[in-house]
């Protein structure tokens, strides 16, 4: 018996794991298959039925789903908690806009190079994170958070970073003559990109990498007698999150065309952290629910009360906790659950 | 060496905030075993009612014991109606509701007071000792967070309530086996935390001014102490919160690119070296597992 399947044998327990086994383990079926179908169709034909501005809105889920997906892997999937991830969005972020704008390099070639940088900050980082659990490794990584920003205001640093001010860059066109406009075509090319990470993601968890990562997070010592290298994957785990959300801050700065030191304070981590448990927590689809919240439920909060705008978030989230505590994700499941139990 | 004691001084009297801070946290931690990112929210609002109440003009003595008190039936309120019905919920959910408190509870006070920063009376009147080295509002906090530290210490040492509250989070099956009410106990241990960040809020209301936001860079602060002294261990938890107060201020003075701005990155930064070395803190027990 080989490592990789008595892993895979062990009956799992909670109701995520098993949920997680049988999505892992199903072969899509015809209605499936038609769904997605049907979503990607309208995803792909969205930018030319709606305003620039929603293109935009659009856009920046996408890129939020990015960086979730990267932090469910991390948290969901391996199980180390992360309040840091923001600061491997701005590296990423702060990687694209240095090369376009100092060495003027294509935005396309920005995302491969700061997946790179981001992959080997991460696993560095991962590497003494490795000593610490729960609430001691949630201290580090927001000691993490914390310190990025004010490593790109640094003196030193100035003639790349330009400090406070920040980096503006040029909007890209469309290549090849498409006919697109520049929000379209940046709309189009996210979402090229998130259907790649989703894929490779989903690919990454159905495999024995992906079920070595799980059962460190289930029980690690168990694990770690199995013939796992403990160490190595969780390191590994850390370096591809952050290779995730370092991407994910290379297509934000393209898309907004800025980047500044304040724009990757430690609430973009918090953000990122909540749409990951609103979505789902070790649901990799959550993480589409999780950017959308992300980008549009503190513009919600401010149109219903100008003044009390915090309070109505905090209640959306507080509700939310009560409602699915499992986030979208474990709602989805429990509303199968139901429906199974009532109708078969 | 007169700046170094100097700045130690002023270090200690900084970290006397951050220890502060720390103990609530602690407090806290041991009830509930969840880290609360609305505690400093919470002992914001209750500094807030302080203030409202000394403004109504009733004096220090009264408004002390009524905030407290306030705050503890304030702290039970939030366990029994957001926190208990969560229950046995992922640490995750816990922590986005926590987030979720934090914005309310921000959100409230700078509604129903606005973000205008005000100076709150010391209750320590307004003279310094030694030669202007330390002055008696942070010779007062400092002596308060170790009365109460000491108050702490007996009360989960000597008496029933305090041991069954840590059984209580320690192993809530076999406590509550051995008829300890669980729900009840972490209704207290919140109650008794935000009693305790009422206390820390008024000590440090005087020195960092009041306003909606005055609490969250001392939060970190605390959550850095707390952690860096162990969270399993109140006493080290304070300790910690003064070590974060000397280690910020000598960083600042005597590492040369330093300011102002990057003291907490720096102080952030000691303590997960000092982490990585002491995972569970440098006061806290290494909790052996069992497979």
């Amino acid at each position: 018996m080989t490592i990789e399947t008595s892993i895979a044998e062990q009956p799992p327990t909670t109701t995520t794991q098993r949920a997680a086994v049988a999505q892992l383990q199903r072969r899509p079926n015809a209605r499936q298959l038609a769904i997605a179908v049907v979503c990607l169709g309208s995803t792909i034909a969205a930018p030319f039925l709606v305003s620039n501005f929603l293109i935009f809105q659009m856009t920046m889920v996408l890129v939020y789903t990015i960086a979730i997906l990267g932090l469910n892997i991390l948290t969901g999937i391996n199980g180390q908690l992360s309040l840091g991830h923001g600061a491997f969005y701005a590296a990423g972020a702060y990687t694209a806009a240095i090369l376009m704008d100092r060495w003027g390099i294509g935005y396309f070639w920005t995302l491969p190079a700061a997946a790179l940088v981001c992959f080997v900050v991460g696993f560095l980082f991962g590497l003494p994170a490795l000593r610490l659990e729960g609430v001691y490794l949630a201290l580090a990584t927001f000691a993490l958070a914390v310190v990025t920003p004010q490593l790109f205001k640094l003196s030193p640093f100035e003639n790349w970073t330009a400090g406070v001010t920040g980096i503006t860059l040029a909007k890209p066109d469309a290549p090849f003559g498409l006919p697109l406009d520049q929000d379209q075509w940046l709309y189009l090319f996210t979402l090229a990109m998130t259907i790649a990470a989703y894929v490779c993601a989903h690919n990454l968890i159905a495999r024995r990498g992906g079920r070595a990562l799980m059962a460190i997070r289930d029980n690690p010592i168990a694990a770690q007698s199995m013939g796992v290298n403990t160490a190595l994957y969780k390191s590994l785990a850390f370096g591809i999150s952050a290779l995730y959300t370092g991407v994910a801050g290379a297509l934000g700065a393209i898309v907004l065309q800025f980047v500044a030191p304040d724009s990757f304070t430690f609430s973009l981590s918090i953000a990122l952290l909540v749409g990951l448990v609103v979505g789902g927590v070790g649901w990799l689809p959550g993480a589409l629910f999780g950017g959308a919240f992300v980008l549009f439920v503190p513009n919600l909060a401010e149109s219903v009360s100008k003044g009390l705008s915090g309070a109505v978030y905090g209640l959306v989230l507080i509700t939310l906790m009560y409602v699915m505590p499992s986030g979208v994700g474990g709602l989805l499941r429990a509303t199968r659950a139901f429906a199974s139990k009532r109708y078969d | 060496m007169e700046l170094l004691i100097q700045q130690l001084v002023s270090g200690v009297a900084t970290g006397g905030i951050y220890a502060c801070m720390a103990l609530s946290i602690v407090m806290i931690y041991q009830a509930i075993h969840h880290l609360n990112f609305a505690q400093g929210e919470m002992a914001m609002f209750s500094t807030f009612i302080a203030w409202q109440l000394l403004q109504w003009g009733l004096p220090y003595w009264i408004v002390i014991p009524l905030t407290v008190a306030i705050s503890f039936s304030g702290g039970i309120a939030i366990e029994r109606i957001v926190i208990g019905p969560l229950g046995e919920a992922a640490v995750l959910s816990h922590a986005v509701v926590f987030i979720g408190l934090y914005a309310v509870i921000n959100s409230l006070a700078s509604f129903i007071w606005d973000f205008t920063t005000r100076p709150f009376p010391s209750p320590f009147g307004a003279g310094s000792q030694f030669g202007n080295l330390i002055s008696n509002q942070q010779i007062g906090m400092i002596a308060v967070t170790l009365l109460v530290l000491a108050l702490l210490y007996a009360f989960f040492r000597y008496t029933r309530v305090g041991l069954a509250m840590r059984a209580a989070a320690e192993n809530p099956t076999s406590a509550r086996l051995a008829g300890i009410r669980v729900g009840l106990m972490a209704a207290l241990g919140w109650g008794m935390a935000a009693a305790v960040g009422s206390i820390a809020g008024v000590l440090i209301a005087p020195i960092v001014f009041l306003e909606p936001n005055m609490m969250l860079s001392i939060l970190l602060y605390g959550f850095a102490g707390a952690v860096l002294g162990g969270l399993s261990n109140p006493a080290g938890a304070v300790a910690g919160g003064f070590a974060v107060g000397v280690i910020e201020n000598l960083a600042g003075t005597y590492v040369p690119v330093i300011g102002s701005e990057l003291k907490l990155p720096i102080a952030l930064l000691l303590i997960v070296i000092v982490l990585v070395f002491r995972p569970t803190g440098l006061f806290g027990r290494t909790i052996v597992q069992r497979v």
